[in-house]
């Protein structure tokens, strides 16, 4: 489906410092079950922000007021694991529309980018000056520029580039899909098909 | 210019290179099961398209189905609601679909292969990472989104960056109580489980030639646990002998075509890759994993690592060991388990049944220890009963299940209960993969076969000969 427009983003982030962050904790299986794309921000990280009878883990950063904002701070190699888009799904239907990590897994890295979510990927340096600066400050905002493909800390202004294929980085600029595109070249795809040996 | 095996499959599927973007490529075989796919229907529904190539798709029902009494209604709604859209889906496109019970249905990596649906030389994509395990026939395969299933569901085409090549050689021939398995679980302990990231990987090397289709199925299958996009192997008589003459394989002279074209699909001698490992069976013997992603594993009869050798994120380290409730430089072996779960399109195969009966044979199972045996597929289940081994795992005191993914990732009922220990030959230990509060150990199924008789971590060569 078509998906907001991305260009710059400037807001407070939640911070979440914890490596190989994988697809289960990101949403877990058991709330995979639906046949339609809602309610998934609800149990975002639900293993790890819910105790077992459904009140909120206070030391869990999402449950913490004191963090606010459009912007989810992981550790290295973020989204591991399944293809779930629900992971995705979870994370935008949360608010968050970019996620910064020093390091992405593959396939959740796509996911988020087939639905408009930014993945933004920084040098380890520079994810740990983020995690301190949200910690002195939680209210400290970063700023994603997108056209630029720069992401800045506001508070000591430095500022990292960061890669997305032209392709990629229109289409989010734009709110278009690949579906569209792909949808355009119909009559291509049916010509090769004819080509294929089984 | 010299190419590898995966630069000549992908090139053959590549309709238009966008500048600076993604290749636009093409998918043979588009598998589809329950849970990723709804959503992408709907998709299809609001922009008013159909499937495009149905007869290139196949849908089977497994990640939400229960493995007991699957003749009567699926209780759970929610559960039942999946099924019944991917029916209604199914149906409404033209979609050949396996439903609960049928002859055919099984987990959506194991039916594939067993109905020729999975060749060499094709490209298959289905909405789930371990995709990855058709890559033992020498075919490009890859889990997906599901905002991608939906691409492939209207256009039969995706939009992929072509990743980097790896390739792995191992060299030497497999120890006693040393299964494919183990070469995985070992290859992920070095590589840990981003080592991957961003490659496919081709497999080389003496032990994949000797290795079954199937134990190549559970290589390629843990591809995706390091980070890789997929894996593959070449394709090789072992594996035209096993695609020959099943449903949708090519016949005649279909398949003397696809012969001609199979035999090329090697990598050149001079071919480079962008990374290489070599690693050697010698240092190989029985995985085990102690922690909560599966790069943390080790031979079994190894010590617990302590955080003073782990490279990066000792904080993470420590929150994973607390919540196995392991130490750092404990021993595995002895410790008390309490269930065993066989199954997974990982080790649910007639290989991995043989093998875990084995072990079990003439023996009994620990008592206090609860045990799931889930055949991938009710052809897999047939062929348990016609080995007789279903008599040899009955007189040991097991029970056998019906087909699914069942507590590999605990959608349906098969959950392990909090804090307890469950020695699994599935294919992930992440907190809570296998029900709330879980703690899996990822293992053989000769591994599992030893801890479900002793009751305990346990080598299994102590009970081989
Ligand atoms: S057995 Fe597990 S890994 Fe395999 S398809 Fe089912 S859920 Fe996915």
């Amino acid at each position: 489906m078509a998906y907001d427009k991305f260009n710059t983003l400037q807001s407070s982030a939640y911070p979440l410092p914890i490596e190989n962050v994988d697809t289960d904790q990101i949403i877990p299986a058991r709330f995979l079950k639906a046949t339609e794309r809602k309610g998934f921000g609800d149990n975002l990280f639900r293993d790890w922000r819910y105790n077992a009878d459904g009140s909120q883990k206070e030391d869990f950063p999402l449950n913490d007021s004191k963090y606010s904002g459009k912007i989810l701070v992981g550790g290295r190699n973020f989204g591991s694991g399944s293809s779930r888009e629900h992971a995705a799904w979870a994370v935008y239907d949360f608010g968050f529309r970019c996620v910064i990590s020093s390091f992405f897994a593959d396939i959740f890295k796509n996911n988020c980018l087939n639905i408009g979510v930014l993945p933004v990927q920084v040098s380890d340096t520079f994810a740990k000056e983020i995690f301190e600066a949200i910690e002195k400050d939680p209210k400290t905002e970063i700023k994603v520029d997108l056209t630029n493909q720069t992401v800045t800390l506001l508070v000591t202004g430095n500022s990292e580039s960061f890669d997305i294929n032209s392709y990629k980085k229109e289409n989010m600029l734009n709110g278009y899909d690949d579906i569209d595109y792909l949808q355009n070249m119909k009559e291509e795809i049916q010509e090769f098909v004819k080509t294929r040996p089984f | 210019m010299s190419t590898t095996l995966f630069d000549k499959v992908w090139d053959a599927h590549v309709i238009r290179k966008i500048e600076g973007g993604p290749d636009v490529f093409f998918i043979d075989r588009h598998l589809i099961h329950e849970v990723t796919s709804p959503v992408a229907f709907l998709g299809l529904k609001a922009r008013g398209v159909k499937v495009m190539e149905p007869q290139r798709t196949f849908a089977t029902a497994d990640h939400n189905t229960p493995t007991i009494n699957q003749h009567l209604p699926v209780e759970d709604p929610l559960s039942a609601n999946q099924l019944k859209a991917l029916e209604e889906n199914s149906k409404e496109h033209g979609i050949l679909h396996w439903g609960l019970g049928h002859e055919n249905n099984g987990i959506v990596h194991v039916v594939g292969p067993e109905n020729g649906i999975t060749l060499p030389g094709a490209t298959i994509v289905c909405g789930d990472s371990h995709t990855s395990t058709h890559g033992a026939f020498g075919a490009i395969a890859f889990g997906i989104g599901t905002s991608e299933v939906e691409m492939v569901l209207s256009t039969q085409c995706i939009m992929q960056p072509k990743p980097k090549k790896m390739r792995i050689n191992v060299e030497g021939s497999l120890g006693k109580g040393v299964t494919s398995k183990d070469v995985a679980l070992y290859i992920i302990s070095q590589l840990s489980t981003s080592g991957a990231t961003g490659y496919f990987v081709e497999y080389a090397g003496t032990v994949f030639d000797e290795m079954s289709m199937e134990g190549r199925m559970t290589v390629c299958n843990l591809s995706i646990e390091m980070g890789a996009r997929g894996g593959m192997i070449a394709p090789d008589d072992k594996t035209y002998e096993y695609i020959k003459g099943r449903r949708f394989t090519p016949k005649d002279e279909d398949w003397d075509k696809a012969m001609e074209y199979w035999k090329t699909l090697k990598t050149d001698e001079d071919a480079i890759f962008d990374k290489e490992y070599t690693f050697q069976t010698s240092d190989i013997e029985p995985m085990i994993t102690y922690g909560t992603n599966p790069g943390m594993g080790m031979g079994i009869s190894n010590d617990i690592p302590t955080t003073d050798v782990v490279q990066e994120g000792k904080a993470t380290y420590e929150k994973s060991l607390n919540y196995m409730g392991f130490d750092q430089g404990d021993s595995m072996l002895g410790k008390k388990i309490d269930f065993v779960f066989v199954g997974s399109c990982t080790n649910g195969r007639i290989e991995d049944f043989r093998a875990f009966a084995s072990i079990v044979k003439g023996r009994k199972k620990a008592a206090h220890v609860t045990a799931w045996l889930v055949p991938g597929s009710h052809i897999v289940e047939a062929k348990i009963k016609e080995e007789g081994i279903l008599d040899i795992i009955n007189e040991a005191g097991f029970e056998l299940r019906q087909p699914g993914c069942s507590a590999c990732l605990a959608m349906n009922d098969d959950k392990i209960p909090a804090g307890k220990y469950s020695v699994s030959t599935s294919n992930r230990n992440f907190e809570g993969r296998q029900g709330p509060g879980s703690r899996t150990l990822l293992a053989s199924p000769l591994v599992a076969a030893a801890a479900a008789i002793a009751g305990k971590v346990t080598d299994p060569r102590e009970f081989l000969n």
